[in-house]
């Protein structure tokens, strides 16, 4: 090439550039983890003080496009210019910008805490970081993602770093929740590429909005979906295929825990959604109704394992599969609603990933704390480990959804989208739920108050570790105060309006 | 019958096949193999179903999306393998116990 047309090629490209960069920073919530991760892992005596700095620069990003995205709309992002059928690209609307919202603030509360948690293991803690770091960059990738291959290795990332860091707690109980949570992980990743596979094969493209102009109610897109579903339930523990959740969840380290509850099954979650609002959508009332009352199965279900536990951990992994059940309540209820459901799931979902999140790194000051988590032998912890037993009943208050929590208007939101269209049997359940997620959160705080049988060594907590807890669970309850705010980040680009084109009846 | 037919056939039977032993082996490297076989179908029924592209060459995309399944299966094997070899080492027993049983 002359000399002269390099220059003006560059001037193009730099001129180019400048309009686009905006938009490629679209591109750092994946970019800045990763980059930490990799940093983290090859200097590993600074991996904490490099988790944190991250963390601190995600939650910054994010925070960065939420003027951009409430201002300009939604926002797409061909990644190095190629374009959709051949190149991957990302796109951010309200959906997609509200879970990037929660991995960042949960994701800095649980780094905070692992912070002072792993201190005194500096083996545990160099293989936390980057591992943890891996974690948050699939969990963003997959929420900016629309190319359904692309959102596969997301997935597969997502479900490898959170093997590993189940596994790092060490012990048989953890190292066989881990085999198994990654047998089962494996299994529903395939089940998806399977379902993509047929998808290319009758539509050339694995791009979402370009599929979704394209696709039709063939035999073939039926068994398509129907396997991504199934795999994407799978990984997101939806009754009846929960088993694999409450020893993977209660035997992981603390942070681990929170993260594994809070995050990970919404990123699975998310996609469901996505593909359901993209691909599907209302139109298909039985398989909504099917997937209604599987969520109304792991509501009750769910609670009332819960409630049979001895163990604290345990406990909570099974409130976490009572949960998972409402953000299924939404599929038949957002027929005739349209986005009201949507936005109580959604709602149910980020105040979900705060409660719980306070809910396991409090459980893991008590587990600190006696050395044990016999909920019968908790030992008058509300007087000698008041701010984390605060934070468990915070959380609780938002598990439950009394007011004034974010469960609390995220239960309403699914109330008001059942009732107002007369189906009170869904409302039933919802109520239902809320009251045995009283009755276990009762029973703990309960023990909390009185003396155990065999009083125990206590051990310090850091108070870090406890703060942390504390202004989680307080994110959560003021959820229930901020509510006009998340609800217009979620209409950000209309991301639960009818598509035009789908699958028709 | 048409080649294309004829790999995915094949491809869904290995897909069968892994299920089977995945959910039904109870020794862990049996289960890990089971993951594998299951790989090797899904990918064949991307490769075999690879539309031609109009000029009457292969399709690239699907080519290119088998050549990241792979990587991502060795990478999960791998990572499998080296926790089964935890579990034994931990445990005694190369298969999961029940977990209603502890």
């Amino acid at each position: 090439m002359e000399p002269s047309a390099l220059v003006r090629e560059l001037f193009a490209w730099a001129h180019a550039d400048a309009a686009g960069l905006m938009a490629s920073v679209l591109a750092l919530p994946v970019l800045v983890p990763l980059l930490g991760a990799l940093f983290a892992f090859v200097m590993r005596r600074w991996a904490a003080a490099i988790g944190l700095v991250t963390l601190l620069a995600l939650l910054a990003t994010v925070l960065l496009l939420i003027p951009w995205l409430l201002g300009a709309g939604a926002q797409g992002l061909a990644v190095g210019g190629w374009g959709a059928p051949l190149g991957v690209d990302l796109y951010a609307d309200g959906l997609s910008l509200a879970m990037l919202l929660m991995t960042a603030v949960v994701g800095l509360g649980i780094s905070l805490y692992a912070h002072s948690y792993f201190r005194a293991d500096p083996i545990r803690e160099q293989a936390f970081w980057p591992l943890w770091l891996l974690l948050l960059t699939a969990l963003n990738a997959l929420f900016l993602s629309r190319d359904l291959f692309n959102l596969y290795v997301t997935l597969e990332i997502l479900g490898l770093s959170a093997v590993a860091l189940t596994a790092l707690a060490g012990g048989a109980k953890a190292l066989v929740g881990a085999m198994r949570y990654l047998l089962v992980s494996l299994l529903g990743s395939l089940a998806y590429l399977l379902g993509i596979a047929l998808l290319y094969h009758a539509y050339a493209t694995v791009d979402l909005a370009l599929l979704a102009a394209r696709i039709d109610a063939a035999p073939a897109t039926w068994a398509a979906l129907a396997l991504m579903s199934a795999g994407l339930i799978l990984k997101t523990a939806l009754f009846p295929l929960h088993f694999w959740l409450p020893p993977a969840h209660a035997s992981a380290a603390a942070p681990v825990s929170a993260a594994l509850s809070a995050l990970v099954i919404k990123g699975s979650y998310y996609l469901l959604v996505r593909i359901w609002l993209e691909l599907v959508q209302v139109q298909s009332d039985g398989v909504a109704t099917f997937l209604g009352l599987l969520g109304a199965g792991a509501v009750l279900w769910g609670s009332i394992q819960a409630l049979v536990q001895t163990r604290l951990k345990l406990l909570i992994a099974y409130s976490t599969v009572a949960q998972i059940g409402y953000l299924f309540l939404a599929f038949p209820l957002a027929a005739g609603t349209g986005g009201l459901a949507w936005s109580g799931a959604l709602y149910l979902a980020l105040s979900h990933a705060l409660a719980k999140a306070a809910m396991f790194l409090a459980a893991g000051n008590l587990l600190r704390f006696g050395g044990h988590d016999r909920i019968a032998d908790l030992d008058r912890v509300v007087q000698r480990l008041p701010l984390s037993m605060a934070a468990f009943a915070l959380a609780g208050v938002s598990i439950i959804g009394l007011p004034p929590s974010g469960g609390f208007i995220g239960k309403w939101l699914l109330l008001e989208a059942a009732l107002s269209t007369g189906r009170w049997g869904w409302g039933i359940v919802i109520m239902l739920g809320g009251v045995l997620a009283a009755t276990y959160v009762f029973k703990v705080v309960g023990f909390a108050f009185t003396q155990a049988e065999h009083p125990h060594q206590a051990q310090r907590v850091p108070a870090t570790m406890e703060w942390v807890a504390f202004a989680l669970a307080v994110a959560a309850v003021l959820l229930g105060f901020l509510v006009a705010q998340p609800l217009m980040l979620l209409e950000i680009g209309d991301p639960f309006a009818a598509h035009v084109g789908g699958m028709g009846p | 019958m048409t080649p294309a037919i004829i790999y995915a056939l094949t491809g869904l039977g290995l897909f069968v096949l892994g299920l089977y032993a995945l959910i039904m082996r109870a020794h862990l490297l049996r289960k890990i193999l089971g993951f594998n076989v299951m790989g090797s179908g899904v990918f064949l029924v991307l490769a075999g179903l690879g539309q031609r592209t109009p000029m009457g060459g292969p399709d690239p995309v699907p080519q290119a999306m088998v050549i990241t399944g792979i990587v991502v299966a060795v990478a999960a094997t791998a990572l499998a393998l080296s926790l089964m070899l935890r579990v034994v080492a931990a445990t005694g027993r190369a298969r999961l116990p029940d977990p209603h049983h502890d």
